[in-house]
């Protein structure tokens, strides 16, 4: 019920941000109004970078806690990290083509960097896909989460010093937006959509993580259903006893195939 | 510094045990070469015959040469482990998994090195680039760069080494991550070869220490994580 408050206030919140951007504010004096795209446009780059920081985070805490709830809030956060990286890129290129004459800007580090965002989390997801068993598929993504939110920074750097140290930004930076000498109007609908944008991103949120919890509970039920017939199978006299230690990860090369494992319940169930 | 000393040593056993397994069975190190010169070949089939473009592009075709070779070989030295159930083997051994992982990226990065070694040359007589002045930096461009790649590509090899569609999935994963990278080294590289005019190479050779540092920490505090699962 809270959550579904908490989703129609975002839905409300996010309907009278965009009517506030659309009719609410002056167009930009340079820009016209392909600007009013920066609001929606801000709002998703600080999304995609929050979600990617969450997944990051809820990784370490599953290589701690080893709780897999931590790794549902990864991967609720992870999905809809690489919604708002796409949204945040497509609106880039719509400003860009009116204001810049083209969709793609190689010299704007913030658009590259945001691209390889988007490659680094679609792996991500992918990776997640790949694995079966949870407790691994757990590990797998904390780690590869982990290590590309180290490289971000990294790739940020590194695609300002590439466009040339020497040369000054000639475009209107969106950072000027938020300069202290902005007008009012401009800052209020810039921090209302990013106000509302965040109350969607927490409903989403909370949304996917229970979806990923129903997942983990199936996945659940339908390995301690193989577990059960086959340790019934093992204390049967007369059969070969199969032994939980074939169905363990890591003794046939590649295993990920779906293989029965005796000891993922437990955790799972938390 | 006893603990240091052993777990180089550990590093050493396994980097040599790959490395005489790989000059034993050649058959990857031929076919990795052979690829990285085709594609040598096909880059300048691409762009054409100009000199000019060519001898520009220089160094970025040396580079995506080195990694999508480099992705050959890193993959290569844990499917290695694949056979016959040895990285459960590996596993087992009663060792500090960074001191596993210190093991695996160096011969990582020394295949790295044997293929700049033959494939630089290589640039340097297809696209008619003037390297022998340049060699002392170039070398270690290529060094810098060569660890770097086998941090992070060692790492994400055992990610997928037992996962399906690891074919794809190495790649996917590893050049996003190597975009700062190939970016420092290509700089650096063109830097080297024109003389640095705008003395921007300390920059870019500072990059690609400071990604190999902050790669080899992520990758040895991380590696072992994945020996668990």
């Amino acid at each position: 019920m809270k959550t579904r408050i908490l989703g129609v206030a975002a839905l409300l919140a996010v309907i009278a941000a965009a009517l506030f951007g659309l009719y609410g504010v002056p167009a930009d004096l340079n820009q016209g109004d392909a600007q009013r795209i920066m609001y929606p446009h801000v709002a998703s780059a600080w999304l995609a970078y929050l979600s990617f920081g969450v997944t990051a985070l809820a990784g370490i805490g599953w290589l701690i806690r080893r709780d897999l709830r931590f790794d549902a809030v990864a991967v609720a956060s992870a999905e809809i990290g690489v919604l708002f990286t796409a949204l945040a890129i497509w609106g880039g290129m719509m400003w860009a083509r009116p204001v810049w004459g083209v969709f793609w800007q190689w010299e704007d580090p913030r658009l590259t960097t945001t691209a390889l965002l988007l490659a680094l989390y679609v792996g991500y997801l992918l990776l997640r896909r790949l694995s079966d068993d949870p407790a691994r598929r757990a590990t797998r993504a904390a780690v590869v989460g982990l290590v590309a939110a180290v490289d971000i920074p990294i790739v940020h750097f590194s695609v300002i010093w590439w466009r040339g140290l020497h040369q000054p930004p000639t475009f209107l930076s969106p950072d000027k937006i938020l300069h202290p000498s902005a007008p009012l109007p401009f800052v209020l609908a810039l921090v209302g959509m990013l106000g509302a944008f965040t109350l969607a991103w927490t409903w989403l949120l909370i949304r996917r993580y229970q979806l990923a919890r129903a997942e983990l509970a199936r996945e659940d039920a339908v390995r301690g259903g193989l577990v059960r017939r086959a340790s019934a199978a093992a204390a049967r006299p007369g059969v070969a006893a199969r032994p939980a230690a074939a169905a363990r990860p890591g003794l046939p090369a590649s295993d990920d195939g779906g293989t029965p494992q005796p000891k993922a319940p437990a955790e799972a169930t938390q | 510094m006893t603990a240091l000393r052993r777990n180089a040593t550990i590093a050493w056993a396994i980097a040599r045990k790959d490395a005489i397994a790989e000059v034993r069975g050649k058959q990857a190190a031929v076919s990795t070469l052979t690829f990285a010169a085709v594609v040598l070949l096909l880059f300048g089939f691409a762009l054409g015959p100009d000199p000019r473009r060519l001898a520009d592009a220089a160094p970025g075709l040396l580079w995506l040469g080195l990694v999508f070779a480099g992705l050959l070989g890193v993959g290569r030295f844990h499917e290695l482990e694949t056979e016959d159930g040895a990285l459960e083997q590996l596993t087992l051994y009663p060792v500090d998994r960074r001191s596993i992982y210190a093991g695996k990226a160096a011969i990582g990065a020394l295949a790295m090195l044997v293929l700049g070694a033959l494939l630089v040359p290589l640039v340097a007589i297809l696209f008619a680039v003037e390297i022998v002045r340049a060699l002392p930096v170039l070398s270690l461009t290529v060094v810098l760069g060569a660890i770097g790649f086998a941090a992070v590509g060692t790492f994400y090899a055992g990610v997928t080494v037992r996962m399906r569609a690891r074919e794809v999935m190495l790649p996917l994963l590893v050049l996003p991550i190597v975009a700062p990278l190939l970016l420092a080294a290509v700089k650096a590289t063109s830097a080297a070869l024109t003389g640095d005019p705008l003395g921007e190479l300390p920059a870019w050779l500072e990059l690609l220490a400071g990604f190999d540092v902050v790669m080899l920490i992520a990758g040895a505090g991380t590696y072992g994580f994945l020996l668990e699962e």
